[in-house]
Parts: C-alpha cells; sequence; structure tokens
C-alpha cells in the first residue's frame, strides 16, 4: 500500500513539476470550452426556433434545453478524451524503459501490482483534475437557465467520461510498458483507441453473433447511456473489466521484462 | 552475506553467466573484474532481482534473490551502470522517493536521506534539479540512492565511471569507508581500482569464472616466474652468443633474445623460477662477457597483465607477449 502511495505521488510530481499536465490540461480545456460555447448556441438557436413554432401552432414547447447541451457536450468530451488519453500515457513506463530507472523500481522492494497501479491511479486522477473545470460550464447553465438542469445527469456523465477515461489510460498504460520508444507508444494506443471508438460502425450492418460482439466491444457505445442520466450495470462491468483486463496485462508485461533481455 | 552456487543466465544458445559459484563474507569488499559482455552486468542484475537465473541459487542476506525477492531487495542497495535518477526531480525529492520505495519508517527518513546527502558530498546540490547536474555528481546521487536505506548488501555496477580522478578517489574513498559495516560488489574493467579498493576480486570472462583471490596473491600467484629484462649492446657474436651466455647462468629457465637496432643493440628477457633473483648475477655475467649492460631491471606482472593472461584466449606466452609488447611501446 505504501509502495502504492510512493509511486502515486512521484507521477503527481512528475505531472506538476514538468509543464505537461498544465499544457495538456489548458489544450483540453480551450478545446472544451469553445465547443461548449458553440454547442450552447446551436442549441439556443433551435430552441428559439422551436419557441416560434410552438407560438404559431399553440403547442406549448417541449424543448428541453439543458438536457440537450449537457448531452452534446458529453458526447464531445468523449471524443476529445480519445484525443488525450494516449498523450496522458504515452510516457507511463516507455520513458522509464528508456531511462533505465525502470530498474530501480524493480530491484527496490516493491510488488509489481504496486507500480502498475500507482502509475494507473495517478493519470486517472490527473484525467480527474483536468475534467473538473468543465464542472464550471454546467453551474453556469444551472444558475441561468429554465428548466434546470437535472444534476443527475451530470452526475451520470462525468462519471462516464471517468470510465471512459480509465479504459483508455489502461490500454495506453499498457502499450507503453511495450516498448521503450515514445512516438510508437503514442501512435498505437491512439490507433487502437480509434478502432475501439467507430468499431461499432464496422458491426453495424453483421447481423450475426459476431456484429453483436463488434459492437459490444465499442468502448463509445456503452459511454452513450452515461451521456442520458442511465447507469446500466452493464455498461459497469464492460468498463471496469476493461480497466481490469489492462491492468492485468501490463502486470504481465512489466513481469516479462525480467524474462527478456532488458 | 552473498551465496552464489551454480548461477547460470541463458539468453537462448548464448550463456550470458555460466555456472558461477562465489562467496562474500560480511563486511567485504569483492571485485567483479572482466572485459565488456563478460556478463559482470548480467550476474548483478540476478543478485538484485532485477533478472531471474536460469538455474542455480543465489542468496543474499540469507535470502534466496528469486524465492523471497521481496526480502532479498530489501537488504540490497543497488547502483546500476547508468544512474537510474528523475531527472526532472531536486536530487532531495528523489532521494525522498527512493526511500519511501525502498520502505524506510518515515521517522527515519529524513535522516537517512540526509545522511545519504552527507556520505556522497551532495549538500550543496540537494536543492537543485538533477537534469542540471553534471555526469559525476549524477552518479554521487546514484550512489547516494543505493545506500539511503542504509542495506546490508552495496552492489555498484561500476561505480567511477564518468568521473573526474578527484571524484573518483572519493568515491574509492566512501566505499573503503563503507566496508567493514557493509558488504559490498563491484564491478570493474578498472584495474587499478579493484587493487586498491577490494579485498577480493573474482575475474570473470565470458560467464565463467577465471580467478578468485586477493589482488596480492594473484599477482603473486600468476608470477610463477620472475622475468627480468636486460638490454645489451653487444660487444661480439651478436644475440647468438648473448643468448648462450644467458642461458648458462643457473636458475634461468627461459632466454628470449630480440635485436632492438642495428648496432647491436639487443633486449633479452630472462625467465627464473619464482623466489630466485638472479638480477646481480646475469649483471656480472653479461659485463664479464665484455657487453655493455645499458638496462636491467625486473618485470612485475601488474594486475592488467594477469587480466590479460586469464581472459585471453591463448595461454600464458600471450601474457608474456603482451607484457613485453608494452615495455617495447614505453
Amino acid at each position: 500500500m505504501n509502495g502504492i502511495l510512493a509511486i502515486y505521488r512521484k507521477e503527481m510530481g512528475h505531472y506538476f513539476v514538468s509543464p505537461i499536465a498544465y499544457i495538456v490540461a489548458g489544450v483540453f480545456l480551450v478545446i472544451a470550452g469553445f465547443f461548449f460555447n458553440l454547442i450552447l448556441a446551436d442549441v439556443m438557436q433551435g430552441a428559439m426556433q422551436a419557441e416560434m413554432q410552438s407560438m404559431q401552432f399553440g403547442r406549448p414547447p417541449e424543448f428541453d434545453v439543458p438536457a440537450i447541451v449537457m448531452r452534446s457536450f458529453f458526447g464531445l468530451l468523449g471524443t476529445i478524451t480519445l484525443f488525450i488519453a494516449p498523450i496522458l500515457t504515452i510516457s507511463s513506463y516507455s520513458e522509464e524503459r528508456s531511462r533505465g530507472t525502470i530498474e530501480l523500481l524493480m530491484t527496490a522492494p516493491l510488488r509489481d501490482y504496486e507500480i502498475v497501479l500507482g502509475k494507473f491511479l495517478a493519470t486517472l486522477s490527473l484525467f480527474f483534475l483536468m475534467l473538473l473545470p468543465t464542472i464550471l460550464y454546467q453551474v453556469a447553465m444551472y444558475l441561468t437557465s429554465d428548466p434546470r438542469p437535472l444534476w443527475r445527469l451530470m452526475f451520470t456523465g462525468y462519471l462516464g467520461i471517468l470510465l471512459l477515461g480509465g479504459g483508455l489510460i489502461a490500454i495506453g498504460s499498457f502499450i507503453s510498458s511495450l516498448t521503450e520508444n515514445q512516438i510508437i507508444a503514442g501512435t498505437v494506443t491512439f490507433g487502437i483507441s480509434l478502432v475501439l471508438f467507430v468499431i461499432d460502425a464496422a458491426g453495424q450492418r453483421l447481423y450475426t453473433w459476431t456484429g453483436d460482439v463488434i459492437r459490444y466491444l465499442s468502448i463509445l457505445k456503452h459511454y452513450e447511456d452515461f451521456t442520458r442520466g442511465v447507469i446500466d450495470s452493464s455498461n459497469l462491468v464492460f468498463y471496469f473489466s476493461l480497466m481490469a483486463f489492462f491492468v492485468f496485462l501490463t502486470l504481465r508485461s512489466i513481469d516479462s521484462l525480467r524474462w527478456r533481455r532488458a | 552475506m552473498i551465496d552464489v552456487e551454480g548461477l547460470t543466465k541463458a539468453f537462448g544458445a548464448n550463456r550470458a553467466v555460466d555456472n558461477l559459484t562465489f562467496r562474500v563474507a560480511k563486511g567485504e569488499i569483492l571485485g567483479f573484474l572482466g572485459p565488456n559482455g563478460a556478463g559482470k552486468t548480467t550476474t548483478m542484475r540476478i543478485l538484485t532481482g532485477f533478472l531471474p537465473a536460469t538455474s542455480g541459487t543465489a542468496r543474499v542476506a540469507g535470502f534466496d534473490v528469486q524465492e523471497n525477492s521481496l526480502d532479498a531487495r530489501r537488504h540490497i542497495g543497488y547502483l546500476p551502470e547508468t544512474p537510474p535518477v528523475y531527472t526532472n526531480m531536486t536530487v532531495r525529492a528523489y532521494l525522498d522517493f527512493v526511500a519511501r520505495i525502498k520502505a524506510v519508517p518515515s521517522a527515519e527518513r529524513g535522516k537517512r536521506v540526509d545522511a545519504a546527502i552527507g556520505m556522497t558530498n551532495l549538500g550543496e546540490k540537494r536543492g537543485e534539479l538533477i537534469k542540471r547536474l553534471s555526469k559525476g555528481y549524477r552518479q554521487r546521487v546514484g550512489l547516494a540512492q543505493a545506500l539511503v536505506h542504509n542495506p546490508d548488501v552495496i552492489i555498484l555496477d561500476e561505480p567511477t565511471v564518468g568521473l573526474d580522478p578527484k571524484q573518483i578517489i572519493e568515491v574509492r574513498h566512501l566505499i573503503k569507508g563503507l566496508a567493514g559495516s557493509h558488504t559490498i560488489i563491484l564491478s570493474t574493467h578498472i584495474l587499478p581500482e579493484v587493487s586498491m579498493t577490494c579485498d577480493r576480486v573474482v575475474i570473470i570472462n565470458k560467464g565463467k569464472i577465471a580467478a578468485v583471490d586477493t589482488p596480492q596473491n594473484l599477482t603473486g600467484q600468476l608470477r610463477g616466474a620472475e622475468r627480468v629484462l636486460l638490454q645489451v649492446r653487444a660487444a661480439a657474436g651478436g644475440g647468438a652468443a648473448l643468448k648462450q651466455l644467458l642461458d648458462a647462468v643457473d636458475g634461468v629457465k627461459n632466454v628470449a633474445v630480440d635485436a632492438l637496432d642495428s648496432n647491436g643493440r639487443f633486449r633479452a628477457q630472462v625467465e627464473s623460477a619464482s623466489g630466485r633473483d638472479l638480477r646481480s648475477k646475469l649483471a656480472a655475467r653479461v659485463v664479464a662477457a665484455g657487453h655493455d649492460l645499458e638496462e636491467l631491471r625486473s618485470v612485475s606482472l601488474s594486475l592488467e597483465d594477469i587480466f590479460l593472461q586469464l581472459t585471453t584466449e591463448e595461454p600464458s606466452t600471450a601474457g608474456g607477449a603482451t607484457s613485453a609488447g608494452k615495455e617495447d611501446a614505453r
């Protein structure tokens, strides 16, 4: 346990002492803020049109602006996460390997899982910290909109994005542990994440069981329910198994370093 | 303290370490000497639990490095070939981190970090980022890292590489000071380092142990024969006469004569049984025969020659030839 904490502290220090955390978070927030504005303007325009129509035809407006904004915003966050998560994990292990510091960690009285979990939790925390400022957008919306947004929607949305990020971070960490080369780690992670994102399009026209499997593997498919305010246990199972599976693979990969010629 | 038996590590068909057996007593400094690629680093990596052995056992402080790896690792301080430092940490933060992962109790942590900084003379650099430090200082940070949890066993892979002469002396001094309370293994291909710091030497070549002994004994054992080198301007008869003359001296086992130039200058290498000093006899004989004796000295083998003798393919003649070759170069 102390080992996990020591690694966690070191990783967080690494992120925040160097400019990595600030630059990645800064770029992330600029993009998120820009699109939030765009979505807001778009939806408000739609709402105005709907209101005018309802005045003409005498129907009450059925347009829940905050809910639509939130849903689109979380959809967008998912896409940005696809780009951000590989960046966060590029150097996780590949840098330790190329600099030889992995030898320090592996000859210290640490268990492999302490190294792997410490690193995974640190990256996940950084991702969480990056998301925090976007809560301000929701607060602003809460204070100014009518009807008020549903807190439940906000909660499930952030839960979903954390799980999505966690899954991508687990994949990225594993790939980073396979190579000393950071460019390879980044490219492969990004490629795999992208495939998992769009895989459900490939499964669309397949009506056999393979199609079901392919659709199930889509990392985005399981995220959509969260943006609608639904917590489905099957989605939780999907993300937790994804994380557990890749954390386990990372453990095996670290252990296998001992058996390879380092 | 360290007990290695039949240790073998194979990478595919290549045996990097082949059936190594040695022991290191508590408080001893053992030098690991061998050419590059001899298996020094691999052996150290097995001892520190970084690599598993293919067969054989290694015990450190009573713990098998494979069966009880964590217990063994707790007793080891290890400096790999390149100091494993995080360059964007300060010296102090880095050592604090290492103390944490080496399970130093939090109450002692500050004290241990300060002690490690003190021992390696890093006091004025403690707040500096490691990336701003020179190679020599980084090496010292690496050394401090190996000492921070006050381990019983310290394993140092080429600890003086990249240091300037003054720093080398400091580090050797530090290592000597650690002996007694700590058991130390250090590897090097710098020979004087071994004779200066180590109690015992393991010479390792192609994964096998070529010799184990004290530096003094190794020198003595290999000397087996005494060698005397003469430089002579021959009066008459040239080299053949000179060789005959020297061969006739009582106690001489072997004589080799080479012409140095066309003015009748020769160099003779005379080998005798060990323990017999023939210098005065040889001098008297040469002078009596009317030759000019320009130089006469006994040649003792340095550890370097021994190292070459033990690690080159050819038997002892190669060592002799090499040492003669070196004499020429001077």
